[in-house]
């Protein structure tokens, strides 16, 4: 079936910082993709839930607030329990290189540090979902 | 190369500039417009003698880990010439969680340091004189509970709360049009700040209970124009709480106080800070009638502009912030915080604090700009961007009182949709190559050398748990009950201040988080409606 890519930004942890979620969310609807914005203060298990729900061939995860080594393998168990690790997972933020490396390892397909240019995440994206 | 048809002349948050500037382009009535430093309406400084009198006050922001980590940060950043304290808390304590709390798992310690209860509270400041030094604490959902945790400390140092000095931001109308660290919903909030702002006009006379906020609007990718205006839209919204509960204009607002973004477009920032100036002393004195002159200063504290920070080449965020510290400075600021380099990468190192540190020691000491008040006054461009930032603040002033003022306009989220846009443009701007940043789109470098960062060490969430977990188990349980029962008593009655029963909860060691659960429990919660 051919159609559009269905993504779910998402906002895990306690902080509030949504400039890069909104820009990236809009960037990539207006690149023709389906997105749905969890707003702010997520747990993983909500997440993972809207990730289901919604049907979603990704999840971005974007994430500020240092608690990424917690919070992103705890999505990527809670995925694979519900039989969804064909999900790509994509994370935004302030992630230091060895904690890249690190969530690469665990079955993060890519992460994306500040100044990443949206452009660049619209053509991953449409690389790595087939439609 | 770009040439000029495709380079943008405009500020960096959308104003055209002129090519020049002449006497005719101002229409400026140097009395009516901008009077001496120190003389209304306060475009050119608060101060007749600005930094000649007395330097603004290097306050660098600090926190992470547990008390004891900060409390040598803190230590350490006053032996080396920093002349204030500045907390940083981390998130679960900012959304009025305790560290055990499974909300927080992940975040302990990582943004700032936790303080779960009075008992942190002492860690924190020990050795340190409460009666010689001002602090800032950036907290706003729980900021009464941290102030009377505060106010413990004094005591029990034998300093009365009278002679207590510092801030507290508490600009909860911030958290909900940008930051987002909201517990309760609006109206319940808004209670809660004037509540504090009525206690400290009574009791705190040192102490500023409000420092309302531009920087997190502007961060979260406001422009120029909407921070300024934004920012006193609320800050006029708690004066009018204020003065509804029946305070007098003059017995809270000389105790406001501001706090302001330094991004990079130099000349911008100049007039914004200066147009703020304006706009406060008219207004506090034409619409809400204050007398006392002190009410109509707008004194602020500044901080450099994180969002303007790269990963890429992080070195050259040195200059960036030494330039937007310099634009912080020639706007008149009372006090500022200079980012360290390595801030897009993780919280920062204890050398990269230390240069920031210097970046200000420099513009002080060696610059020679703060020789004379308000050097700028009277430039034909500085002169019209600041009515042009003035102009724009007033039209959106327009705007939000059609939607019924802050609070409405929050529930209608306008203010998240017009940054939302801002930020958006911006951003395919410099995608598009229009705006330059340098090292980003522009510059690269093919090796990008590895930096040293700070690492939270995990075990210090552990220990914190543990700290919270065994003051449950030791305090007198029946007192920390009957405390809550009448936060919770209080909190359902809108004639009561509940700076007292919070204090009094702090005293037996009731937890922050115990207590903002209390006030859950009667207030509910505040959810957004994501908007992108």
């Amino acid at each position: 079936m051919a159609g559009k890519i269905r993504v779910v930004i998402a906002k895990p942890g306690l902080d509030g910082h949504d400039r890069g979620a909104k820009i990236i969310a809009r960037a990539l609807r207006d690149a023709g993709m389906e997105v749905i914005y969890t707003g702010l203060h997520q747990t993983p298990e909500q997440i993972v839930e809207t990730v289901i729900q919604e049907d979603a061939d990704a999840v971005g995860i974007s994430i500020l607030s240092g608690a990424h080594m917690t919070l992103v393998p705890r999505i990527l168990e809670l995925l694979r329990g519900q039989g969804a690790e064909d999900v790509l997972v994509v994370v935004g933020g302030t992630i230091p290189s060895d904690d890249v490396a690190e969530l690469k390892r665990q079955g993060v397909a890519e992460v994306f540090t500040p100044g990443a240019p949206t452009a660049g995440i619209v053509d991953f994206l449409q690389a790595r979902v087939p439609v | 190369m770009a040439t000029t048809h495709d380079r943008l002349f405009s500020t960096i948050s959308g104003v055209e500039n002129e090519p020049l500037y002449t006497p005719e382009s101002g229409g400026v009535d140097y009395e009516r417009d901008l009077g001496d430093p120190g003389e209304f309406p306060f475009t050119r400084g608060v101060y007749p003698s600005m930094y000649r009198g007395r330097l603004w006050t290097m306050r660098q922001f600090a926190g992470f880990g547990t008390a004891s980590e900060t409390n040598e940060r803190f230590r350490y950043l006053l032996e080396h010439g920093q002349t204030g304290l500045s907390t940083a808390f981390d998130m679960p304590t900012l959304m009025g969680y305790d560290s055990d709390h499974p909300r927080s798992l992940g975040e302990v310690g990582r943004e700032g340091v936790a303080v779960d209860s009075l008992a942190d509270m002492e860690t924190l400041f020990a050795g340190i004189p409460l009666g010689e030094v001002s602090t800032s604490m950036t907290i706003n959902s729980p900021a009464a509970i941290l102030l009377a945790f505060y106010l413990c400390v004094g005591e029990q140092q034998g300093v009365g709360r009278e002679r207590l000095r510092g801030t507290i931001q508490t600009d909860i109308l911030k958290e909900y049009i940008a930051q987002k660290e909201y517990i309760f919903p609006p109206e319940p909030s808004m209670r809660l700040v004037t509540d504090m702002v009525e206690f400290c006009a009574r009791e705190m006379p040192l102490w500023h209970p409000i420092s309302i906020s531009g920087y997190h609007i502007r961060e979260a990718g406001s422009t120029a124009a909407q921070e300024l205006a934004f920012t006193l839209a609320n800050g006029f919204t708690y004066v009018e709480w204020a003065i509804a509960r029946g305070l007098d204009v003059d017995s809270f607002a000389p105790r406001l106080s501001f706090f302001f973004n330094a991004h990079l477009d130099f000349f911008e920032e100049i007039a914004k800070y200066r147009a703020a100036r304006r706009i406060w002393a008219t207004v506090m004195r034409e619409r809400y009638g204050a007398k006392n002159p002190r009410s109509l200063l707008m004194r602020f504290h500044t901080q450099t502009a994180g969002v303007s920070l790269t990963a890429q080449q992080p070195e050259v965020n040195i200059v960036r912030t030494a330039i937007e510290a310099l634009a912080a400075v020639l706007g008149g600021t009372q006090s500022l915080h200079t980012n360290s380099f390595d801030e897009a990468l993780a919280l920062p190192t204890e050398d990269a604090v230390r240069l920031a540190l210097r970046t200000q020691q420099v513009i002080a000491h060696e610059t020679g700009v703060v020789n004379t008040a308000d050097p700028l006054g009277g430039s034909y461009y500085v002169e019209a961007l600041t009515n042009e930032l003035e102009r724009q603040a007033y039209d959106y002033f327009d705007r939000i009182d059609k939607l019924g003022g802050v609070v409405a306009a929050i529930k209608e989220n306008f203010f998240q949709r017009e940054i939302a846009e801002a930020s958006f443009r911006y951003q395919s701007e410099v995608e598009a190559g229009r705006r330059v940043v340098v090292g980003v789109n522009r510059h690269q470098s093919e090796a990008e050398p590895e930096l040293e960062i700070l690492r939270i060490d995990p075990a210090l969430e552990r220990k914190q748990v543990e700290r919270v977990q065994a003051l449950r188990a030791a305090r007198d349980g029946a007192a920390v009950e009957a405390a809550l029962a009448r936060l919770r008593e209080d909190a359902a009655r809108d004639d009561r201040n509940l700076m007292g029963p919070i204090v009094e909860a702090s005293r037996v060691y009731a937890t922050m988080g115990e207590m903002c659960d209390a006030l859950r429990e009667v207030w509910g919660t505040w959810r957004e409606t994501p908007v992108f």
